[in-house]
């Protein structure tokens, strides 16, 4: 996707920037899971470098087999496997995360990179934008 | 706000997509198209047929660059491309055919 500068093709318009988006909380509780989400969809819609990194209780984010009903909740994790049509393909989660609690990647419900926490530091370094919730 | 049919009211938002989605039913998707100007063909329903598909695997409303690629992956590209989906829903394919369709706004349509 980033083969090219723009796709608006004026000389006006902006450059392509990276945008990392860090989530770190669990999924239901509190919106920023969902409303980080949106932000990632919106991002993505604005033809943007758009990669995800899980970390924390964020990893739970993408656990298969999530129930929500007696939470009252929708569960929003089945558009997490929309990203690939957005073109959001770079999905990261931090292995010391997904170790200390008991999670490895075929636990979760889209293919993921997964990272050291020193690897995921080199490649925040590198974005032009690193969004936390 | 709402929609009246048949002695029923169907809440919708200020924009009138509806806000249950379980109120949806060809007949209440008729009437939004007549709001809309919209006189629902064949055509017509394979878009919104495809939209409530979409949502029920993603739980999401596609955002427009979304849907036509994805349309044109199941339905062929004489129909995933931008002038046949406009031609269909004039007002824009992405926000007119979730309100037909039952569905939220699409996330980032402005």
């Amino acid at each position: 996707m980033s083969e090219f500068e723009n796709d608006a093709g004026g000389e006006s318009a902006g450059r392509i920037k990276k945008f990392m988006f860090v989530n770190r909380k669990a999924p239901y509780g509190t919106i920023y899971a969902l409303e980080g989400l949106e932000v990632v969809l919106i991002a993505a819609a604005f033809d943007q470098d758009v990669s995800l990194a899980f970390v924390d209780d964020g990893v739970y984010q993408l656990a298969k087999g999530q129930q929500t009903k007696a939470l009252e909740i929708k569960n929003f994790s089945p558009a997490y496997r929309a990203l690939e049509g957005y073109d959001v393909e770079k999905l990261y989660a931090e292995r010391e995360s997904l170790e200390a609690r008991g999670l490895a990647a075929e636990d979760l419900i889209v293919p993921v990179e997964v990272l050291s926490s020193t690897e995921l530091a080199e490649l925040m370094a590198v974005q032009d934008v690193v969004i936390s919730s | 706000m709402g929609l009246e049919l048949s002695g029923r009211t169907y809440d919708t938002d200020e924009e009138g997509y509806l806000q249950n989605l379980s109120d949806w039913s060809e007949e209440v998707a008729n009437l939004i198209a007549r709001q809309e100007d919209i006189d629902m063909t064949p055509n017509h329903w394979e878009v919104v047929n495809f939209l409530r598909e979409y949502y029920t695997e993603y739980q999401i409303a596609p955002a427009i660059r979304v849907l036509t690629k994805a349309i044109g992956k199941k339905l062929g590209p004489e129909k995933g491309n931008n002038k046949y989906l406009y031609e269909l829903f004039p007002y824009g394919p992405a926000k007119q055919a979730c309100k037909i369709a039952g569905l939220p706004k699409p996330t980032g349509c402005v």
